[in-house]
């Protein structure tokens, strides 16, 4: 196991976050944050382009450039760091996932060199009304219909499923249950009789969508009622950069709230000069190298294979949630009554704590599995 | 000169050891042989006893050594911080007189710095050392001295001015333990062991050649040894273990190892056992409980991600790169596991936990884990200090006011003893 980036590794980052805070500084996320679509596609086409973004983790085989989850998990902690707003999770991470452990070759070929040219913008959809991202829990139909399928139902909490164009759908077959019977489908994302509407959501930054099927034409991906492994692997990859997108945003917090305290004056001297923030700030900063820990060594578990990494991917999305909360709660505690107002930027990264910490199950259900794949 | 690199080492140090190792040396003999070649801290200077190898290819020698079973040099104990510290601040004459005898073993060490008055302000010391003709005479009282039974030489820390602010008024000492001024009691602890000694000076003398570093030093020469003390408290500490194997110098190496590890055999009790956690929710049932299982993980999930943490500066530290931040954190993350894994050992043993010794779950581990635990956070520093360096060295917090260090220390309140 790699405990260290290589040197082309940390120039990638730096090159990537010198870009980002350039391309997505505060002012732009607000701006963003508050159209429906939550980003826009020219913006984020250049930005793509330049970097190869979307292509990072395709192999080469299909248009891609054939790295793992070391370097996915660098850009996505410099995106939760930048908070940029972007389809980049849900395309890169959640729909490549399942298309690459699901799909068939000939499906990779067809599917992946647009996404790695960042042409097309993918989601997958798997949670339903309950809001859990187990494979059992789907209701969603396929019925076979002519060549193809149709769907019926509903999906829920799908990550820019309002504005995706490729829906990766979770579904199953009539009379099946549990994890039988599961397949994968294909949705256009301008399918007709697919109602799509854009949630409300506590944070502004990461746009979800309601999604109702009546009778939606779709594709088969991957083998027939085979797609719980590929699902349930897709899921830990998710676990995975996600802990990974949060480390980037707690250092973020952490590291605002701590210039913030060495700026503040009270009582005639810098606020940093108390011991009580001192206590905190080191506290801050150990959670946050734990929960970073945790997050690289998850991504090098799955790059190297490790039997264990259902159980190290829920250690760290744990970690990083707990973590990541708990940076905000402290990083607003610092900042005072001005950490309270909206004009304030810490909200923002608040609001994606909460929203990550939740998203693909919260700490109490990440210990949960954890203890049931490692100490069972 | 050829270039240094992982298999040039490995290759010399392999052909060496072919050529010199042989468990039915003395032990001694053996490691006045490693001090010779330099294989045995190859990390040090060329000049003492070592071979000027970059930090980063000390694991390659490690490594060659566990491969073909070689005992290497006296690791265990403060005697290692008293070499770090003479190779920083020493002089020829101590070098020569005390780092190849350290690298051997053959002189055991103690570390006299806290006192009833001072722990976590060190730099409040009010032992004194006074110059009186040709040489220094120490009274005063030191606390928390572990092996100062056994000790030969003893760190000192001890004011030579008292009119001085408090860190420019101290001078750093080799004190001989074995002369009539200085008396060792041992220091119960709360989990019944006495690990610890006081340590009662009086007109002791130090010659003036095991004066360290100059007068009015003594601080900057502490910081030394502390450093050294703290990195080797990141959790990554290899416990002494001895080998099982026969042969002469393997049978001297146990015999070392048991005394020196003599008052650290409930150390492992201290940190809290985390390795005992899931076998015993297991046995006791407490396993299923779902409240149980969360405590659980959280300890587990602590415990996992520290040890990363400790690696990955450790990588950082082998690749020759400034270690980032994770590398002051180890001692904070041991204290907050320890404590937490007390918790849940109550937790996972219930009832039981009511009792001790012979009465108690493993023959009285799990009791002692419980006593022992509160010391995690206040040995070698408490949590409280190490919040403050961590604030102050890594975040580059400002310090608090101070009200001692810009007057005469002779000015500054401070407690009195007895």
């Amino acid at each position: 196991m790699k405990f260290s980036f290589s040197g082309e590794q940390e120039e990638f980052r730096s090159n990537l976050r010198r870009l980002l805070a350039d391309v997505s500084p505060p002012k732009e996320v607000r701006r963003l944050m508050e159209t429906d679509a939550g980003w826009e596609r020219d913006g984020w086409r250049k930005l793509n382009e330049t970097l190869g973004l979307t292509a990072l983790r395709i192999p080469e085989a299909y248009g891609g450039h054939g790295f793992g989850f070391g370097e996915l998990g660098i850009v996505l902690e410099e995106m939760g760091r930048a908070l940029l707003c972007a389809p980049y999770f849900a395309t890169a991470v959640l729909a490549t996932g399942a298309i690459i452990n699901a799909g068939t070759e000939a499906q990779k070929q067809a599917l992946l060199p647009d996404i790695a040219l960042g042409e097309t913008i993918a989601t997958l959809a798997c949670a339903e009304d309950d809001g859990l991202w187990e494979a059992a829990a789907t209701t969603l139909m396929a019925t076979p219909s002519g060549s193809g399928y149709r769907l019926d139902g509903h999906k829920s909490f799908v990550l820019d499923g309002h504005t995706a164009d490729t829906i990766v759908v979770l579904a199953r077959a009539p009379g099946s249950s549990g994890e039988t019977g599961l397949s994968f489908f294909t949705v256009r994302g301008d399918a007709s009789r697919l109602e799509r509407r854009l949630l409300k959501t506590m944070d502004p930054t990461r746009k979800l969508a309601r999604l109702a099927f009546s009778g939606v034409e779709a594709a088969l991906l991957g083998e027939e009622g085979a797609a719980a492994a590929p699902f349930g692997r897709t899921i830990i990859e998710a676990a995975v950069c996600l802990a990974n997108e949060m480390v980037g945003g707690a250092e973020r917090l952490r590291e605002d709230a701590l210039a913030y305290a060495k700026m503040r004056m009270q009582f005639g001297r810098q606020i940093a000069s108390f011991q009580s923030m001192k206590h905190t700030a080191a506290d801050m900063l150990l959670d946050v190298e734990l929960a970073k820990s945790a997050a690289y060594y998850a991504a090098a578990a799955l790059d190297d294979g490790d039997a264990d990494v259902a159980a190290t991917a829920s250690l760290a999305k744990a970690c990083a949630s707990d973590t990541y909360m708990q940076t905000a709660i402290h990083a607003i505690q610092i900042h005072g009554g001005i950490g309270f107002t909206w004009d304030n930027d810490t909200h923002l990264w608040f609001k994606r704590a909460k929203s990550s910490e939740v998203l693909f199950g919260d700490a109490s259900y990440h210990r949960e599995q954890m203890m049931r794949h490692w100490a069972a | 000169m050829s270039e240094v690199n992982e298999a040039t080492v490995r290759a010399e140090v392999r052909a060496w050891l072919e050529a010199n190792w042989d468990p039915e040396l003395g032990l001694i003999e053996w490691r006045n042989r490693l001090a010779e070649s330099g294989w045995g801290a190859p990390h040090w200077p060329s000049a003492w006893h070592g071979r000027d190898l970059p930090a980063g290819l000390v694991p390659v020698v490690e490594e060659e050594f566990k491969r073909i079973g070689a005992v290497g040099v006296a690791k265990a104990g403060i005697r290692v911080l008293a070499a770090a510290t003479i190779l920083t601040h020493g002089t020829d004459m101590q070098k020569e007189k005390f780092l190849r005898r350290s690298l051997t073993g053959e002189d055991t060490w103690c570390q006299l710095f806290s006192e009833p008055g001072s722990g976590s302000d060190v730099a409040g010391a009010v032992t004194r050392a006074d110059l009186r003709g040709n040489h220094w005479v120490i009274n005063g009282q030191k606390v928390w001295t572990t092996s100062a039974h056994k000790a030969d030489w003893g760190l000192l820390l001890a004011r030579t001015d008292w009119d001085k602010p408090k860190h420019a008024g101290l001078s750093y000492f080799i004190l001989d333990m074995k002369q009539p001024g200085v008396t060792v009691h041992p220091l119960k602890q709360m989990n019944g062991h006495a690990s610890f000694n006081q340590v009662f000076i009086t007109d002791a003398v130090v010659p003036p050649e095991m004066l360290v570093g100059e007068v009015g030093q003594g601080w900057a020469v502490t910081t030394t040894t502390l450093m050294h003390e703290r990195r080797g408290a990141d959790g990554l500490r290899t416990w002494a273990q001895a080998s099982d194997r026969p042969g002469r110098c393997y049978e001297e190496e146990r015999a070392e190892i048991k005394t020196t590890m003599e008052p650290y055999k409930w150390y492992p009790q201290r940190a809290g056992r985390v390795d005992l956690i899931v076998q015993r929710a297991k046995q006791t049932g407490r396993f299923e409980d779902p409240v149980v299982r969360q405590e659980i993980a959280k300890v587990l999930i602590m415990s996992k991600a520290a040890e990363w943490t400790a690696r990955r500066a450790r990588a950082a530290q082998e690749q020759g790169r400034p270690q980032g931040p994770e590398g002051s954190l180890g001692k904070l993350a041991s204290s907050y596991i320890a404590r937490a894994a007390a918790r849940v050992h109550t937790q996972v043993t219930g009832a039981n936990a009511l009792l001790t010794g012979e009465d108690s779950p493993m023959g009285g581990v799990i009791a002692e884990i419980l006593v022992s635990v509160p010391a995690t956070s206040i040995a070698g520093g408490t949590d409280e200090i190490q919040h403050n360096i961590i604030a102050e060295r890594v975040l580059s917090m400002p310090k608090e006011p101070s009200v001692d260090t810009g007057k005469p220390f002779r000015d500054v309140p401070r407690n009195t003893v007895r």
